[in-house]
């Protein structure tokens, strides 16, 4: 009995080591290390050859780009739950669908190179550097957010990266300002100064523009097109929806936003352009959000679900990774859904993590207006209310 | 002489007490901190907020007006003549609601929407009216007026009398949602009246209801001066009441006296009216004091007469409470002249020292 007993157990266990031992052997030569892939070209202005049509992309990069798009996705559903249960208040502007932006722009560019862009920047706050704990945090305004917990959603800050802009438009003359430091310095780096289409009709981005053709600024304009400003499509909103046309005399190119290896190939084809001094360059991302334009609008008011359905399946950002990879041999189905797994895990441990912060202490609400006064006192709601003000 | 020794003998202890006096007296009348808080609906994580609370109360209905109907202030715009109306999102109703079905009456050549550019709705509409068309601009949000600040301030102002009075854009209006919800945070709460109540040339009209709020656009539509009209936000639903149907104006430059009195003079515009009027109720019951309440409503050219008038007679004035730009500072200087109806009794509530001439009492600090 025992020795049927133990000939069945090491049967079973030879065989389960078989066929470990084959999965193992599958395994190792399951994926390859890189593959070649045909990209998009971009429509050109002002420019007689743009990105390559042609990348590489190897195992890793396209790993850790997988991770970085999943963890913005399931980051901003996740703030979309917290809105709806009043953990965040205010105005929460979510970029679901625009990740291969936030990261095709990020592996396009060095750490050490600059970032602005508008209020939708959850997704670039990520991928600069901030970690989902703090912007989750911020978005429900405690102590541990990135910017103490009195920024929000729309004023993110991180190394290299100035915001989170609340009005529309702002941030232009901001980013041919930070480009001029850069060439000031002597420092090669650039400066990505993003926008929506909506802002592109705002004044201060075309004396943005002029200013920096002027003074050869290496600055990356990026017209994030989602087709509609707030509730208007860009048809009806712009003289020309050929926004990558509308700096002029800037040359520019128009990018599928939906791509993340089209978005960093023409990134890095823009940083060059810039680095090698030949002044800025305009980019305009064709890019798609699911969301309406904050948590207020239901976005379906002046769009149909079936675009909104059509774009996810067709040209969702992640879907288009996910397949590149897997039919590629760069990743299987099982490795990616694990990677699912560990994001989902992440984002809830941040998500608990962001409710149970306590908030920023009142004592502090005073503070950093100005820079070393001595302390001075502010009035609060009325006269009686002070809070001292220390920098 | 008896109310002549006790307001004496009032305003003595209160100088006793020092700048703290009022709200210590108020604390000793039992009244905690708290008592300015709303029961907070929200639950336990948002019970420490310390949320503006105030009820609307609605005006006893004017009689003299013929049919009325029950209205919000979004339901009262439509356009006079030859009027074209057009900001941002206005053609399908705005993002307040207060342009709904104006597209489809009068037209959309009449009521459209325009680009993303405060600068360019405020140029265009100081274009629009200087040929002679009426022209009512909306900036989305007063928090965005000031890329138009240039516009306003060095062009429409200055037209009439720049040119010698030989071109104006006196039919143009802008309006714009005004002033703090809670929840607006740096970009969507800001009442920036007092940055134009500086500047000659234009007028700056803040309503406090619906049926104000009618009268008075009216009236700054007919008005031929260009015209900013601030619309609290928080009221858009919260105010309710009858409003006559038929256009009525409501002049300009007039301040309403809303609640009379003896003792201290309340001034107010806008959301604060209300926050004020709870104050003078407030004040009444738990210090007995009978409080004099003031809509400003014009808040440029503001109506000096008037409130000079009941400040001579109850000697005793606030300023606006509201948080922000709201505080005009044309308020002192303008009552200089008038200086001499004031005794200097000197309670120095920590403002500029313009104000250290006159007497300035807060009863139970506004929200």
């Amino acid at each position: 009995m025992k020795k049927m007993l133990t000939a069945a157990v090491s049967r079973v266990l030879s065989g389960v080591t078989q066929k470990l031992a084959s999965r193992v052997l599958v395994a190792s030569c399951k994926y390859s290390n890189n593959a070649t892939f045909e990209i998009k070209k971009c429509d050109l202005y002002r420019l007689e050859e743009g990105p390559p049509v042609t990348t590489v992309l190897t195992r890793e990069d396209g790993l850790k780009y997988y991770k970085m798009m999943q963890t913005i996705r399931r980051m901003e559903l996740k703030a979309d739950q917290l809105y709806k249960q009043k953990f965040i208040r205010g105005f929460c502007h979510l970029c679901d669908g625009q990740e291969a932006c936030c990261v095709g722009l990020e592996a396009g560019i060095n750490p050490t190179d600059h970032v602005i862009t508008s209020y939708r920047a959850h997704g670039l706050s990520y991928t600069r550097g901030l970690t989902v704990r703090s912007i989750l945090a911020e978005l429900t305004g405690r102590r541990a957010g990135c910017a103490k917990g009195k920024g929000g959603s729309m004023h993110m800050y991180a190394k290299n990266f100035y915001g989170g802009n609340g009005i529309v438009g702002a941030q232009g003359p901001l980013g041919a300002g930070v480009a001029l430091a850069c060439k000031y310095k002597g420092n090669n780096e650039v400066c990505l100064t993003l926008y929506g289409d909506g802002a592109a009709n705002q004044g201060q981005i075309s004396e943005a523009y002029n200013m920096a053709a002027l003074w050869n600024l290496p600055c990356i304009f990026i017209c994030e097109n989602n087709r509609y400003g707030m509730g208007t499509s860009v048809e009806r909103a712009a003289a020309s929806t050929d926004y990558y046309k509308r700096g002029n005399f800037i040359p520019g190119l128009r990018v599928d936003g939906m791509d993340i290896l089209c978005v960093r190939e023409a990134t890095k084809f823009a940083a060059d352009y810039c680095r090698s001094g030949k002044g800025p360059i305009l980019m305009e991302l064709l890019t798609y959000r699911y969301h309406g334009h904050s948590m207020s609008d239901p976005g379906i008011s002046y769009r149909t679900r079936e675009e909104i359905q059509s774009v996810r399946s067709k040209s969702d950002p992640i879907m288009l990774l996910k397949d590149k990879m897997v039919n590629n041999q760069l990743a299987s189905v099982e490795e990616l859904k694990e990677i699912d797994v560990e994001v989902r895990k992440e984002i809830d441990d941040a998500a608990q993590f962001a409710m149970t912060d306590p908030e920023p202490p009142l004592e502090e609400l005073g503070h950093h207006i100005y820079s070393s006064n001595p302390p001075f006192d502010i009035r609060g709601a009325n006269q009686w209310i002070k809070f001292q003000s220390i920098s | 002489m008896a109310a002549v020794a006790a307001f004496a003998g009032w305003l003595l202890r209160l100088r006793a007490a020092g700048a703290d006096g009022p709200w210590r007296r108020l604390c000793g009348a039992g009244l905690s901190r708290g008592f300015l808080q709303s029961a907070s609906a929200y639950g336990a994580a948002a019970q420490r907020r310390q949320v503006a609370h105030f009820t609307f109360q609605p005006d006893p209905e004017p009689v003299e007006y013929g049919k009325k109907s029950h209205q919000s202030s979004f339901e009262i715009l439509q356009p006079v003549n030859d009027t074209v109306i057009f900001g941002e999102d206005v053609a399908f109703g705005g993002v307040f609601r207060c342009t709904v079905g104006l597209r489809d009456k009068y037209g959309k050549d009449r009521v459209f929407n325009t680009p993303l550019c405060e600068q360019g709705i405020v140029g265009f509409g100081i274009g629009i009216a200087v040929t002679g068309a009426t022209a009512i601009a909306e900036i989305q949000f007063a928090d965005y007026i000031f890329p138009a600040f240039d516009q306003i301030v060095n062009e429409a102002a200055k037209y009439r009398y720049r040119s010698g009075d030989l071109f104006n854009c006196g039919s143009l209006t802008i309006r714009s949602p005004w002033g703090c919800v809670g929840h607006g945070a740096l970009y969507h709460s800001q009442s920036p009246e007092a940055f134009f109540a500086h500047c000659p040339g234009i007028k700056v009209v803040v309503p406090r209801s619906p049926f104000q709020a009618k009268g008075l656009l009216l009236s700054c539509i007919e008005d031929k001066n260009p015209c900013i009209f601030f619309e609290p936000k928080i009221l858009y639903r919260a105010a309710v009441e009858q409003v006559p149907v038929e256009p009525y104006n409501i002049p300009l430059s007039q301040a309403e006296v809303i609640q009379e009195g003896s003792d201290v003079t309340l001034v107010a515009w806008g959301t604060q009216v209300h926050v004020i009027r709870e104050v003078a109720a407030m004040a009444r019951e738990k210090l007995g004091v009978s409080c004099e309440v003031i809509d400003l409503r014009t808040i440029l050219p503001w109506d000096v007469d008037t409130v000079c008038k009941l400040i001579q007679m109850t000697k005793l004035c606030n300023q606006n409470m509201y948080i922000g730009q709201g505080r005009p500072a044309v308020f002192p200087h303008e009552l200089r002249p008038h200086a001499s109806l004031f005794k200097p009794y000197d309670i120095n509530l920590g403002f500029s020292e313009l104000f250290s001439r006159y007497i300035l009492v807060c009863i139970a600090g506004a929200a």
